[in-house]
């Protein structure tokens, strides 16, 4: 074998090798993004879902309309602005349904409610889903940013301006991490 | 995690491998003592061809209709529908069929050949008798079987060992159908021949089809599924109380077979029955409540 072919051949490694890792960070790079959709779905869900919530609510509660008008206010915050300031929308917005909620207690006929069941439902449902996205969002991005600044594929990351995304914060409670070995 | 995956596809094509192997000995021997030529070999090779694209391309619907499992939707059951869709938002599948198994034992498995085509089932007890992160604990467990590629090898071997264990079942009628006859008839000789056979093949069978099953489960796996599952609901207490509930829970599960056992999440055999051990595949409950505690 002349020292030609060798050169070649492990000239063909390593733009193999090359190709790879540049796959590799583009695949992590979409699964951030499609894991920002997911939450963005789900916000919207949230969007859609509280004017029924408002409009059932209204019907039974007497004293207490100001957690709703609340709610709405947080309400069109949610699908306007940057993400930053869309997520903090959304936290607010757990909060003000939480005192919706809990002044719902103080009413068994709306508890009663099919409909208001079936909202309540679905809003805690999406409202764990959210916390589900944000999660499988910051796993992604921490997959992502190890592989960033990792070496070889920094290397790579670096020519190609592959540049270390941030994590989706959430206030406050957050659900602590835990500790698994495989 | 993607070892993981590749064993698991490289199993799924060992048990393909095994079944054909088996069906091919069955099929040379049948074919020495009864026929002539290779009308039966080619038969048998069909028959075996079929179950298995069979298996490969419908086993979940096959698992799913022996379990009487039925599919439900959001308007149903919006509970577990929101739990499964939540959690296969933290897994980053897409939200897998939901199915639910008629009983009141607590149980569920997963099924599928991949993520996109993947079926959860669980049983009505599961709805009724656990509450919200319990439940969410069992479907994190599903859902990393799913994530995983454990559903592929899991479904196959269920469908491949179900058809060997029918097969012998036949086998075994016809050794005692042809031992009477032979005692009853005069220069039974041929007769006592097949029925040596059958029992030598029988013999044989009985731990290809342990072997296959262990294919299918390995501890390892259930530990995998239990700690990755603890990890997309970061509440691994919810899966021990769960799997504490089902230890308390002495429910049968008459869907249940030995052919579907090792899907569970638990044994769905709460009573001590013949061949138990050839067939256990479950680890020891307590064994994973300590090891889910302990993160």
């Amino acid at each position: 074998m002349s020292t030609l072919t060798i050169i070649l051949i492990i000239l063909g490694v390593v733009i193999l090798y090359i190709i790879l890792m540049y796959n590799s960070l583009i695949v992590l790079r979409t699964r951030i993004k499609n894991a920002w959709s997911q939450i963005d779905v789900q916000l919207k869900r949230r969007y859609d879902l509280i004017p029924n919530l408002v409009k059932t609510v209204k019907g039974y509660v007497k004293h207490e309309k100001t957690v709703l008008t609340d709610l709405t206010k947080e309400r069109s915050n949610l699908m306007k602005g940057s993400t930053e300031s869309r997520a903090k929308a959304s936290n607010q917005i757990t909060d003000a349904l939480k005192s919706v909620f809990a002044v719902a207690e103080n009413y068994p006929d709306l508890k009663a409610n099919e409909n208001f069941k079936m909202l309540q439902e679905e809003l805690s449902g999406t409202e764990s889903k959210i916390a589900y996205a944000r999660q499988f969002h910051n796993d992604s991005v921490m997959d992502y940013n190890i592989k960033v600044q990792r070496f070889p594929t920094n290397i790579i990351a670096n020519i190609f301006k592959f540049t270390k995304k941030e994590f989706f914060e959430a206030e406050g409670k957050e659900k602590k991490n835990i500790n698994v070995e495989f | 995690m993607y070892s993981q995956i590749s064993t698991n596809k490289r199993n799924s094509i060992f048990l393909f491998i095994i079944f054909f192997i088996l069906i091919g000995v069955v099929a040379y021997v049948v074919n020495l003592l009864f026929f002539q030529g290779y009308v039966f070999i080619i038969i048998a090779a069909i028959i075996a061809i079929t179950f298995s694209l069979i298996s490969y391309y419908s086993g979940d619907k096959v698992v799913l209709a022996m379990t009487k499992a039925k599919e439900v939707k959001k308007r149903d059951q919006p509970y577990l529908v929101n739990t499964v869709e939540g959690l296969a938002i933290a897994a980053g599948i897409p939200t897998p069929k939901i199915y639910i198994i008629p009983g009141q034992q607590i149980n569920a498995f997963a099924c599928g050949r991949d993520p996109k085509t993947a079926s959860i089932a669980v049983t009505e007890g599961t709805l009724s008798k656990l509450n919200r992160q319990e439940l969410e604990g069992v479907v994190a467990h599903e859902m990393s079987h799913i994530k995983n590629y454990d559903i592929r090898v899991m479904v196959l071997a269920s469908v491949l060992v179900g058809i060997i264990i029918f097969m012998s079942e036949i086998m075994l009628r016809s050794l005692i159908f042809g031992g009477l006859r032979g005692n009853n008839r005069e220069g039974g000789g041929a007769t006592q021949i097949i029925m040596i056979v059958v029992g030598v093949a029988l013999l044989i069978l009985a731990p290809i089809v342990a072997q296959m099953i262990k294919f299918a489960i390995s501890r390892k796996r259930e530990y995998l599924a239990d700690a990755s599952g603890a990890l997309l609901t970061r509440y691994p207490k919810g899966l021990a109380n769960a799997l504490r509930k089902i230890k308390g829970d002495h429910e049968e599960l008459k869907t249940a077979s030995n052919a579907t056992a090792h899907l569970f999440i638990s044994s769905p055999f709460k009573k001590k029955r013949f061949m138990k051990n050839l067939f256990s595949t479950h680890p020891d409950v307590n064994d994973r409540i300590k090891k889910l505690d302990s993160m």
